[in-house]
């Protein structure tokens, strides 16, 4: 038994088949709704994720929260209550669900170019529909689509992805719900992986500081893979758009 | 969205020639798209788009205890939830009138035995029954929820496998239970008589059925007609406006009507889909 329950099996393979430095296969799509101004779907591997993003508009409620020189960024996380294997009472509003969203929010402001859109709002909302370990990156991710779908100038994309430590050697790329549950330290990392600067990093367990810096430059080679992965789904989105209103025929 | 006074009297207008704003007559829905089997670790899901209405329902079933006034009777429980995706109203606690209201609905229109026999999940009597929760989520509003949902829940409850129980020990108590280890041994619902709602729009004189988002905007006052069959299981009357007696009865005859359609409509459906098919499913489509 307790060999089944290795995160790195001796001829180097996880226990869902992947090596260790693999991500989970990425499908994402841009413009699923109509309704909100920008949306995506995104898959990793069994988590699924929504992304709606509506704005930049006028501050809704209170005028205070206004900023004078930059938009505020509001987001929503949410979890579909059939998404996970027992079911949730509640979609929203729990402690883990208020992390994520200030999370979230904390990772979006710092790509979105805010200071264009002085005295507005931008809205965020992501819904879980199924999770399967690595929710948070999968909705950075997401939402970063969806801002790209709604055409808010992002200084670049905004990739997030997590790291884990095996036999307290070998880092392993993009975790699932099944390693989180195995065990062994999760370090998650939303950066902005052209420039590589990380704007969010959040760690849980314990490891070594020696190892740091190998599980923290795995998860940075994670986002930037994840950037290539959403940079071929956003030019294949816009040729597809492009191509409907006739711009393909006179390059 | 708001309309001005011209575009409502548009609106009215087109009802009134029996041909509406997107071209189509009173009685005609807009195209639905109907998935099953699309949430992986449901019993059952279903998805429906209607237009620019967009609902996920999945169906999650645990064990519980009956309740001790109905020992023979399983459980069966709707939960709605209004994402914000859907539209900003609806974040934090916004959505949840709404929630409540269409949940309500239809928790009525499944009440009655003949609609959905919940002897069928006790497992044994008084001590235990399989407890099935339908959750929705709404992900886009587009107008006419209520029907969009109704077909949506017909659609998971159709497609949800129960686990197959072989055995049920009793020993004090203690109440003991085999679920079938094979993954295909389970039993499906019965869902022939699962109601479909209809909403009844009155706009102008006429009424109308499926009303996108202006429509509904113009509308005096609606009916949501629950058909089970050839028999309604509920009627509701949503929205502030009043309606006369004479017009309710018409509204509730054109709503038997077009459920029927509906409910042959589904059905055919439903029995074309092939889960054998390798498909990219969901959203990616």
């Amino acid at each position: 038994m307790s060999k089944n329950r290795e995160l790195l099996s001796k001829i180097g393979l996880r226990q869902d088949g992947r090596r260790a430095d693999e991500l989970r296969r990425i499908r994402c799509k841009l413009g699923v709704f109509t309704e909100p101004d920008g949306s995506a779907y995104l898959e990793q591997g069994l988590t699924k994720v929504l992304a709606a993003v509506y704005g930049p508009h006028q501050v809704r409620g209170s005028r205070s929260k206004a900023q004078h020189d930059s938009a505020v960024v509001n987001c929503q996380f949410s979890m579909a209550v059939f998404s996970t294997g027992e079911r949730k009472k509640r979609p929203r509003g729990d402690r883990k669900s208020t992390e994520i969203s200030i999370h979230l929010r904390q990772a979006l402001t710092a790509a979105i170019k805010v200071e264009l859109y002085p005295w507005t709002q931008i809205d965020v909302y992501v819904e879980v529909l199924h999770a399967d370990g690595g929710i948070y990156p999968a909705c950075v991710n997401a939402a970063t689509l969806a801002l790209i779908d709604a055409g808010i100038p992002l200084k670049e994309y905004v990739c997030a992805c997590t790291a884990s430590l095996a036999n307290n050697d070998v880092p392993l790329l993009d975790v699932s719900h099944q390693e989180e549950i195995i065990g062994g330290p999760t370090l998650t990392v939303a950066a902005l992986p052209m420039s590589g600067k990380i704007v969010l990093m959040e760690m849980s367990q314990r490891f070594h500081v020696d190892h740091l810096q190998k599980v923290l430059d795995k998860a940075l080679q994670g986002c930037k893979d994840i950037k290539s992965i959403l940079d071929e789904a956003v030019k294949s989105h816009i040729q597809d758009v492009g191509s409907s209103t006739g711009w393909a025929s006179t390059t | 969205m708001a309309l001005c006074e011209a575009e409502k009297t548009f609106v009215l207008h087109g009802v009134e020639e029996n041909f509406r704003v997107d071209g189509r007559e009173r009685e005609d829905y807009r195209p639905i798209e109907l998935e099953t089997n699309i949430v992986s670790h449901a019993f059952g899901s279903a998805r429906l788009r209607l237009a620019n209405t967009d609902v996920l329902v999945a169906v999650k079933i645990e064990v519980d205890v009956p309740y001790p006034e109905r020992p023979k009777e399983g459980k069966l429980e709707f939960f709605v939830d209004c994402s914000a995706n859907a539209t900003p109203d609806f974040e934090g606690r916004g959505g949840e009138d709404l929630a409540i209201e269409i949940s309500n609905s239809l928790s009525a229109a499944y009440k009655s035995p003949e609609v959905f026999d919940l002897t069928k999940l006790c497992i044994l009597k008084g001590h235990k029954c399989w407890k099935i929760f339908v959750d929705i989520l709404l992900l886009e509003c587009g107008g006419n929820l209520y029907d969009a949902v109704s077909i949506a829940v017909k659609a998971a409850l159709w497609d949800t496998r129960i686990p197959l129980v072989k055995s049920v020990t009793v020993d004090g108590n203690n109440v003991d239970m085999e679920v079938s280890d094979e993954l295909h041994d389970c039993q499906k619902l019965d869902v022939t008589a699962a109601p479909i709602m209809v909403t009844v729009c009155k706009i102008g004189e006429q009424c109308i059925v499926d009303p996108n988002v202006a429509e509904e905007l113009c509308s005096v006052g609606a009916v949501v007609i629950a058909v089970s069959k050839d028999k309604f299981s509920t009627v509701l009357q949503i929205g502030s406006g009043s309606l006369h007696p004479q017009t309710l009865l018409e509204c509730l005859q054109m709503g038997e009507k077009v459920a029927q359609r509906l409910s042959e409509a589904l059905t055919e459906t439903l029995s074309e889909i092939n889960p054998n098919k390798n498909q990219d499913v969901g959203f990616l489509k």
